[in-house]
């Protein structure tokens, strides 16, 4: 079988683990704000680690792609260290805050561009917007079979065959490649990077290619910004603590023992 | 006269909760406009549930009965859907932010060259404009924003629980028989088979024990399995979940998980053990009655939103507290 061609398209985000407190709005620019470190948004690297699992299995390549206004190659090189082949950041200003449909039209004219691939896997959703919706449009556009919410990803000759998160279960289901799939956190974290792999990926000389829109875009006038009329901050969700104190377990378990017997 | 559709979605023969929660919305959204709300339903056998939608007052209940229906296959569903979009011009089109939701409301959107929002938690008619307003948490819940788009059917999939279920009314609203163009040459993705899991329903939990990095190996939830099985002589239905994290180490399976992209519960106690407090996982549980923290760091986010916390390691706090409950009960 020739070797099989991977592209996993990965989102840098702020650290959706960021404290509360590192959060906040800018109401007029309708921005949120997060004084948190980029990271690979967390479905993306579970997308990345399907990816990985196949190449371990069977002979793949693995593309990452990365689009936004400004793509920084420290973060995404993370996906190289992690055991990926290649890695394109697709940057241009253009791309600040565009909606769903236009980020997944500059993906697909990027993936056209690449033109020999098998499998496109993506995370379920990105964890700044929570939308949902970059994957499966992206499949619509290239005309892909389309599948949902992975839990594990197979190849078996020309079809990818996929563990579907359904409620109270799952779905086994099978589709020809090429295909779209969008991976959930099922398939487990992104594997472990040597420091040393770590250091050698951020310091290795070579360059990461970088396109910008006019590299790939077909249709430049047709990318649109987010719809956003409003931005609020979330009701507080703050409870005042009481914490119970004692030297020892033994006297932290009375005092817990105490409040469940209150709350019978 | 077809101004909000609603795909209705129907579990072991019944409407969806969620489907009469969306009948609430829409009412409001289709007297906001003037105009009607509509439910279409698919499937291969249908009346009795044609009958029900209509018992709820919609204006026309879009009956697509099929073979190829029978249980949810994507390709069918959304083939069919695109067909009545294309027929019935509607100008909002709602569903519920379900697995067939979140599936169907991107391709569609795609297909009918229009946008969609998920997950929203709030729909309003901007009376300026008479467009659909969407609120949709962003940033795992961390900011608020309101999405406007002009391009219709103006899409969205709606968060459940948010609304509060539709009433049966008098009158009932008509069923239309449509028959969508379809054969078994769309489906594009095969079923194999569905796997039933022995899974749990935390939405059900009266007392949810959960588990997160901080338990820092599989075998921290045989304490929290302790911990779950003590409470339970005391308090009701006493469930264990997690955080994702510890379904990303591989240490619980997804059915535990609490938060945005797994379940969102309020039971009267929620006891989070080892769990920071990410913002996706706060939303899932901060509607809990009481919640009880116990954690290593003083400074997370789970103390912030707790009703009484504990700083100190679970792996001695917790087997001391399960002798102590053991001894009142």
């Amino acid at each position: 079988m020739k070797e099989l061609e991977i592209i996993v398209c990965a989102k840098q985000i702020p650290d959706p683990e960021a404290p509360l407190s590192d959060v906040s709005m800018d109401a007029e620019k309708k921005e949120v704000i997060v004084d948190a470190p980029l990271v690979i948004s967390p479905f993306d690297e579970n997308a990345l680690e399907a990816a990985l699992l196949l190449q371990e299995e069977i002979d793949a390549k693995v593309t990452v792609l990365s689009l936004g206004k400004k793509v920084s190659d420290t973060v995404l090189r993370k996906s190289l260290a992690a055991g990926a082949d290649e890695l394109i950041l697709l940057e241009d200003g253009a791309f600040e805050k565009l909606d769903s449909h236009s980020v997944a039209c500059a993906l697909a004219d990027a993936i056209k561009k690449i033109g020999e691939y098998d499998l496109v896997l993506t995370g379920r959703q990105a964890g700044d917007w929570d939308s949902g919706q970059v994957g499966l449009i992206l499949g619509e556009l290239l005309a892909l079979p389309c599948i949902n919410l992975a839990r594990e990803v197979k190849v078996e000759d020309e079809s990818v065959v996929v563990k579907k998160a359904i409620p109270g279960g799952y779905e086994l289901v099978r589709a020809k490649m090429p295909a779209l799939v969008t991976v959930s956190n099922e398939v487990g974290e992104l594997r472990y990077i040597s420091r040393t792999k770590m250091f050698k990926m951020l310091r290795g000389a070579s360059s990461i290619p970088s396109w910008s829109s006019e590299d790939f875009v077909s249709a430049q006038e047709e990318l649109q910004k987010m719809g956003i009329v409003e931005l609020s901050s979330p009701p507080d969700m703050g409870r005042n603590c009481e914490f119970l104190d004692g030297a020892t377990p033994d006297e932290l378990a009375d005092k817990l023992a105490a409040v469940f017997k209150a709350l019978r | 006269m077809n101004d909000v559709l609603i795909l209705g979605e129907v579990i072991e023969g019944s409407v969806d909760t969620r489907t009469l929660e969306l009948l609430e919305a829409g009412k409001k959204l289709g007297s906001g406009l003037g105009g009607g709300l509509s439910v279409v339903v698919l499937g291969d056998k249908l009346s009795e549930v044609a009958e029900q939608v209509a018992s709820y007052g919609p204006d026309k209940v879009y009956k697509l009965e099929h073979p190829l229906l029978k249980d949810f296959k994507a390709d069918l569903w959304l083939e069919s859907l695109e067909q009545v979009c294309r027929q019935i011009n509607p100008k909002i089109f709602l569903m519920s932010h379900s697995f067939i939701g979140m599936e169907l409301g991107p391709r569609l959107a795609c297909r009918l060259n229009t946008r969609l929002t998920t997950d929203c938690t709030d729909l309003r008619i901007d009376p300026e404009d008479g467009l659909l307003l969407r609120t949709k948490p962003v940033y795992g819940g961390n900011a608020i924003s309101i999405f406007k788009c002009p391009a219709e059917p103006q899409l969205a999939t709606v968060r459940g629980n948010v609304f509060t279920p539709a009433e049966p009314v008098d009158g009932n609203g008509e069923i239309v028989d449509m028959v969508p163009e379809i054969n078994e040459s769309m489906i594009k993705v095969e079923s194999i088979e569905v796997v039933k899991e022995d899974v749990v329903s935390l939405d059900n939990a009266d007392v949810v024990v959960a588990g997160g990095a901080g338990i820092g190996e599989e075998d921290g939830f045989e304490i929290l399995q302790d911990l779950s099985k003590a409470l339970s002589k005391s308090f009701g239905s006493v469930m264990i979940g997690c955080s994702r994290v510890a379904v990303d180490k591989g240490w619980i399976s997804s059915d535990h998980q609490v938060g945005l992209t797994g379940t969102m519960i309020s039971p009267d106690i929620y006891i989070a053990v080892g769990i920071s407090g990410a913002i996706q996982h706060l939303v899932g549980m901060f509607h809990s009655k009481k919640i009880i923290a116990i954690n290593t760091d003083p400074g997370c986010n789970m103390f912030k939103v707790a009703d009484y916390g504990v700083v100190g390691d679970y792996e001695k706090v917790i087997p001391a507290l399960v002798k102590r409950l053991e001894e009142l009960s």
